[in-house]
């Protein structure tokens, strides 16, 4: 990198502020998806919203691309640097700014940890609600560009649900305010467009966050079923019985087995565990809890508990939220799949991987957020044996294809990162994509901000927009689109 | 269908353009707009109605490529809400596009035509036990298109989330005739970027939403409303941000006060029989010293009734005495500062008020004065003072006879982000004119 340019990075963030050093840039290389390796120019720590500013105005100037990186745990290559370009970290800025319990809401810098945000408030009884598997390690500026969920967005919704504003440089290094501490700011939503948009739109150096008030009571319940198809009719049939559970998980044989191995959260050794939570005030609690348990063993349960305890609860969890990892235990390769179906295809889907999977010779681990159709296929392989990687991509490719034949999403909290980028065209039309792109072009002109991910072929922001063609759906005569 | 004597009387460059674009659909589908179309005080000069998706693309594409400017419109209810636009020449009505299209009970989504009205729409989500959930105003006229693009969701927002919250895909109409989808029929979904929240509130300034997809609620098996009679607006406030700070489930909160009375709290649960009366129970204790007084569901139509008399399309009749509604927004433990506020101004200013605010720090208050000046200067007051605070104010209907006022006020930094997606959608300014914040 031109050395002016780096004595320009240096007059903004100091020595301590910038990475040069080729041993120190690899840790910057890739983030949880390590298939995709970029060495980036330099990384740049920045530990205000100023120094995020300047260090975007060089970029700006001398027009190179730069990737925000939060914790580096994303599982699309969100935070893949571009090659020419740097990395801007936000780990420097770590600061609970604001903490304003009567109103639920806290101001946060996008290096805190998500789980240090709840357990800020939990001693007064709030929790902050997004809650990716990660979140012992995952910050939330990345959960803000990632959009992330978690095992209980059922009920309580996504990173987006919980953003009610944010402060951010955008990509000419100016600042915006976007959203506010009360709702319904006049203007367009660019709170709701800028969470989710994968670092394409900006960096975000401040966010005003929703907290929640923990419920009353909280109970989960574990049911055994033979097969993870007895225990989807069971997830069918309560939702279908009207309740809105904070969380339903599933998982199969063999996920069971690698959460056993790794963490010994004594589940039952089944064909398909469902892991159903319910809060609320305690009356209603224990009412809907006795219909979850009626329907489970009316759908084949053999084995039913319900922990009560937050140490209970905790084991429970742990398990769950350690499957990926704990594949680790039974194969030395594997892929994570994050694909989304309509609820209802989820035994079509189960039998049709199972069946590439038995044709392809590789084994696939299954973990789902049950409730809302998120699938988290795990492909295991063995990089050893040739041609088992390639296998697995393809068979995790396909899965994906299967999802948006049945209506789904190619991603429910992963982003498409570098990772699914080409499936974009899979899912949306040209026109679709095209649209989408209109934002990035009106927030991002010159395309230095996370540049080459997300979209297929990037749009030429000089572009007059397009001219009408009618949309290939129309054309196909598929006249229901979704 | 036009006529050749009434195409005379239009500027002669966009007759010709205007007959140009009716080769789209068929006679029964345009019309001449008549006094019942008018916009805020401006007249189009013509209605159409497509019966598709298609059709509506192709037409705002012509009349864009024209140089006209289009009014998209659903049920009309809420047509004056915004400025009035600096021009109108064609009135796209989504009036046949009124299809649900699936109602995926099964998977709790719903895909509906931006022109079903919401209660239509919740009509044969109840067949299944379901709902979107909003209680928007207006539902037997407002339609999917309508009360995205106005943001209008209603008492249930406090326990579900406003509508950017519950949109899980739509489709638009751009102006130059892109049809364009995004997000999915799936609730948990992160591919691509979020437009259905980018379309909600945008007032149809980017783009004619022409169907929208929802996730869906369950229909509460019982539902149970309550009001307590509050000393004073402090202390309704204080009830409302302890209930909030309870382990209470709620799935409705608001203060309704008004000049010279008492204000009331009204919470609503709904559940279980057994969980209710719980609910009940720890609702009473946390009431204290205040008085229960009776109650029914009828509470939660307050906002609507704030209406009676003004707004909205062949509506323009106002009442005897001329009044302003305003939608504002504050932190919830605002509500009873900027409550108190309006009472000051208001007594000094000779102006009768009512209000009605959810727990959310969402508010509408009415103004009414015999003199529409006071109105106006109060409400500019009020402005001034709520964006002070870090709220806003945004007026949806006034007296006409009061001088110009902005509809929205004040939005911060980001106008120049808010004009670069304008371009980007609709660089040649065809949709709504002049209506949106900014001048947008």
């Amino acid at each position: 990198m031109d050395p002016r340019i780096l004595q320009e990075f240096r007059a903004v963030v100091g020595d301590r502020g910038l990475i040069t050093s080729p041993e120190q840039l690899k840790t910057y290389e890739c983030d949880g998806l390590t298939i995709f390796r970029v060495l980036p120019e330099a990384v740049l720590l920045p530990s205000s919203t100023e120094e995020v500013q300047g260090v975007v105005q060089v970029c700006y100037r001398a027009a190179i691309p730069f990737v925000a990186r939060g914790s580096g745990t994303g599982l699309s290559g969100g935070a893949l640097p571009v090659k020419g370009g740097v990395v801007i970290s936000t780990a420097r800025m770590d600061r609970i700014l604001d903490v304003d319990l009567p109103n639920a809401r806290m101001v946060v810098e996008p290096g805190v940890i998500n789980l240090e945000v709840t357990e800020r408030v939990a001693p007064h009884g709030f929790f902050y609600a997004p809650d990716p598997s990660s979140q012992s390690v995952c910050s939330i500026g990345g959960n803000v560009a990632e959009n992330a969920g978690g095992a209980h967005c059922l009920k309580y919704g996504f990173t987006t649900t919980h953003v009610l504003g944010l402060e951010v440089v955008l990509p000419d290094g100016t600042l915006a305010h976007l959203g506010g501490r009360a709702l319904d700011a006049p203007g367009y939503d660019l709170s709701g467009v800028f969470v989710g948009s994968e670092g394409t739109l900006g960096i975000a150096t401040k966010i005003i966050l929703r907290i929640v008030k923990r419920p009353e009571c909280i109970h989960t319940l574990l049911a055994a079923f033979g097969s993870t198809m007895e225990a989807g009719a069971a997830v069918s049939d309560i939702i279908g019985a009207g309740m809105l559970p904070a969380a339903i998980e599933m998982m199969d044989n063999l996920a069971i087995q690698a959460a056993e191995a790794a963490v010994h959260a004594n589940y039952p050794n089944c064909g398909g565990l469902l892991l159903v939570e319910l809060d609320g005030p305690t009356a209603e609690v224990e009412a809907l809890m006795q219909q979850v348990d009626a329907i489970c063993r009316k759908c084949g349960a053999t084995e039913i508990r319900v922990a009560q305890t937050d140490a209970e609860r905790a084991l429970v969890w742990k398990g769950r939220k350690a499957a990926f990892a704990a594949v680790g235990r039974i194969s030395p390769n594997y892929i994570v799949q994050d694909g989304v179906i309509p609820r209802t295809a989820l035994p079509r889907l189960m039998s049709e991987i199972e069946r590439l999977g038995i044709e392809a010779g590789i084994r696939v681990a299954n973990v789902f957020h049950a409730g809302d159709g998120n699938l988290h296929p795990l492909v295991l392989y063995d990089r050893r044996i040739e041609g088992q990687e390639h296998a697995a991509e393809v068979l995790a490719n396909r899965i994906l294809e299967l999802c948006i034949e049945a209506g789904g999403s190619i991603t429910g909290e992963h982003g498409v990162g570098e990772e699914k980028k080409m499936m974009m065209s899979k899912m949306f039309a040209e026109p679709d994509l095209e649209t989408m792109q209109r934002v990035r072009c009106a927030f991002d002109p010159k395309q230095l901000s996370n540049p080459t991910k997300i979209f297929p072929r990037p749009r030429l922001c000089g572009e007059v927009p397009g001219k009408y063609e009618p949309h290939p759906l129309e054309v196909a005569g598929i006249a229901e689109r979704f | 269908m036009m006529s050749p004597r009434s195409a005379s009387e239009k500027e002669p460059g966009i007759a010709s353009s205007l007959a140009d674009l009716s080769a789209i659909g068929n006679a029964e589908q345009w019309r001449d707009a008549g006094p019942g179309d008018i916009v805020a005080g401006i007249q189009p000069q013509l209605v159409f109605e497509p019966a598709n998706e298609t059709e509506l693309a192709a037409v705002l594409r012509n009349a864009d490529a024209a140089g006209l400017s289009v009014i998209p419109r659903g049920g009309g209810s809420k047509i004056s809400w915004g400025n009035p636009p600096t021009r109108a020449d064609l009135i796209l009505s989504t009036a046949r596009l009124n299809r649900v299209i699936e109602h995926a009970w099964a998977d709790l989504t719903v895909s509906v035509e931006a022109g079903c009205t919401i209660g239509k729409l919740q009509q044969t989500l109840a067949q299944h036990e379901q709902r979107v959930a909003v209680d928007p105003l207006w539902p037997e006229e407002a339609t999917i298109g309508g009360i995205l693009s106005t943001n209008d969701s209603g008492t249930l927002r406090i326990r579900y989330g406003g509508l950017r919250d519950l949109v899980i895909g739509m489709t638009i109409a751009l102006p130059d005739g892109t049809l364009a989808s995004s997000g999915g029929k799936v609730v948990k979904n992160v591919a691509g970027y979020d437009l259905p929240k980018l379309l909600t509130g945008a007032l149809g300034t980017l783009g004619v939403i022409t169907r929208a997809i929802f996730r869906l609620h369950p229909l509460p098996r019982n539902i149970l409303s309550f009001t307590f009679e509050a000393q004073n607006l402090a202390d309704a406030n204080r009830l409302l941000l302890a209930i909030q700070d309870s382990k209470l489930a709620h799935t409705g909160l608001q203060i309704r006060a008004a000049a010279e009375t008492s204000p009331a709290v009204d919470i609503r649960f709904d559940g279980t029989e057994a969980g209710l009366a719980a609910q009940t129970e720890t609702l009473r204790k946390l009431a204290g010293p205040a008085k229960e007084t009776e109650s029914s569901n009828k509470v939660w139509q307050a906002r609507q009734d704030l209406f009676d008399g003004t707004a909205s399309l062949n509506r323009n009749a106002t009442g005897p005495i001329p009044a302003a509604i305003a939608k504002f927004s504050v932190l919830p433990t605002d509500i009873a500062a900027i409550c108190e506020q309006v009472r000051d101004l208001a007594r000094f200013a000779g102006v009768d008020w009512r209000a009605v605010v959810q727990g959310t720090g969402l508010g509408w208050v009415r103004l009414e004065a015999h003199n529409p000046l006071a109105i106006h200067q109060m409400l500019q007051a009020l402005r001034s003072e709520l964006e002070r605070i870090g709220g806003s104010l945004v007026v949806s209907h006034r007296p006409p006879e009061t001088p110009a006022l902005d509809a929205w006020g004040n939005c911060g930094d980001i106008l120049p982000l808010m004009l670069s997606i304008k371009e980007q959608f609709d660089p040649r300014k065809t949709l709504n004119p002049g209506r949106f914040v900014g001048g947008i």
